[in-house]
């Protein structure tokens, strides 16, 4: 944004203007689907449900990320990519790691009684 | 300016911008762990209510409406900060901050309404956690008003100074970034919640 003359800079300003909205149309769409799907029942199942949601968010975080953060529209060596990149490691890291050893807990944390039950019962084994 | 001196001053801009987004980043982390949090204690409930009872999606959808056009207006002070027009960029911040405080209002409201009825964070894992995470993107929200506000004291008296537009850039990203945080916390704590 060098240029000192407001006739060259009107044009890049009216699209960027229009990134902007477009990015704020998007994002009141994806809002209002996500909760329409929520409060009439459209889908069948709870899964087809969180699935959609889950790619609802995803879609807007990319809209979001693009349209008003203007991620990946700096110079290179694009360190903004790299750390946001990074970071999404680390956040998935943190989010399923965490989910993943809370659901086998219970089964780790079982006396020897209860595992001879959940064997035998939930799992059909029997000696 | 010489060209010099403009392509010096762009270059700290963008390292305070990188800076900042570093900072940005780590807040990601922070608000992973809090999501992380969640998630395991959801059904937690002892015997307090679940999420189906104490969630009212209406009020949800205009919070999460209000924080996205309080986004939007960030923007149009951006765009008016690139036309050095400081009228505007001061009518847009105010906006901002307007709206940024009827989320606040919104949500202290919804959490009164809770407290109120004997569903404090005290009552179970699932409230501690929901308490905890929206009340940090709360907090965040809060800051982001009281930043934007000294902003638009400093507009007011040193006019746009360098340092004042990277400031404004960075206050951006920083609103930028809690309308995304809030778009998780809208669709995994309020929509999935609900069903």
């Amino acid at each position: 944004m060098s240029t000192s003359h407001s006739n060259s800079m009107e044009p890049t300003e009216h699209s960027n203007f229009i990134h902007y909205l477009t990015g704020f149309i998007f994002s009141c769409i994806l809002t209002i689907a996500a909760y329409l799907s929520v409060t009439y029942h459209i889908f069948p199942t709870r899964e087809i449900l969180l699935i959609t949601l889950v790619g609802l968010a995803l879609t807007q975080l990319f809209v979001q990320l693009i349209f008003f953060l203007h991620l990946g529209s700096e110079s290179k060596p694009y360190w903004n990519v790299i750390l946001f990149c990074f970071t999404t490691l680390v956040v998935g890291i943190v989010v399923l790691g965490s989910l993943w050893i809370m659901k086998n807990l219970n089964y780790n944390m079982m006396s020897p009684n209860q595992i001879t039950n959940y064997v035998s019962h939930d799992e059909g084994i029997t000696k | 300016m010489s060209t010099a001196a403009t392509t010096h001053l762009q270059d700290e801009q963008e390292t305070v911008l990188t800076g900042f987004w570093i900072y940005i980043m780590t807040d990601c982390v922070l608000f992973a762990s809090l999501f992380a949090t969640y998630a395991v204690l959801h059904n937690n409930i002892v015997a307090g209510p679940s999420s189906r009872e104490i969630i009212d999606l209406s009020p949800v959808l205009i919070e999460t409406l209000i924080l996205l056009t309080s986004s939007f207006t960030c923007g149009l002070a951006l765009l008016a900060l690139q036309r050095k027009d400081k009228k505007q960029i001061l009518g847009w911040l105010m906006v901002t901050i307007l709206l940024g405080l009827t989320f606040l209002g919104l949500e202290f409201n919804e959490f009164h309404h809770l407290i109120t009825e004997g569903h404090s964070y005290t009552t179970s894992a699932f409230l501690s956690a929901f308490f905890t995470l929206i009340g940090t993107h709360g907090l965040h929200i809060a800051v982001g008003s009281f930043w934007a506000t000294l902003l638009i004291i400093e507009l007011l008296v040193r006019g746009l100074h360098p340092a004042t537009i990277k400031r404004l850039l960075c206050f951006s990203l920083f609103w930028h970034f809690l309308d995304i945080i809030w778009i998780f916390i809208f669709t995994i704590v309020y929509l999935m919640g609900a069903r």
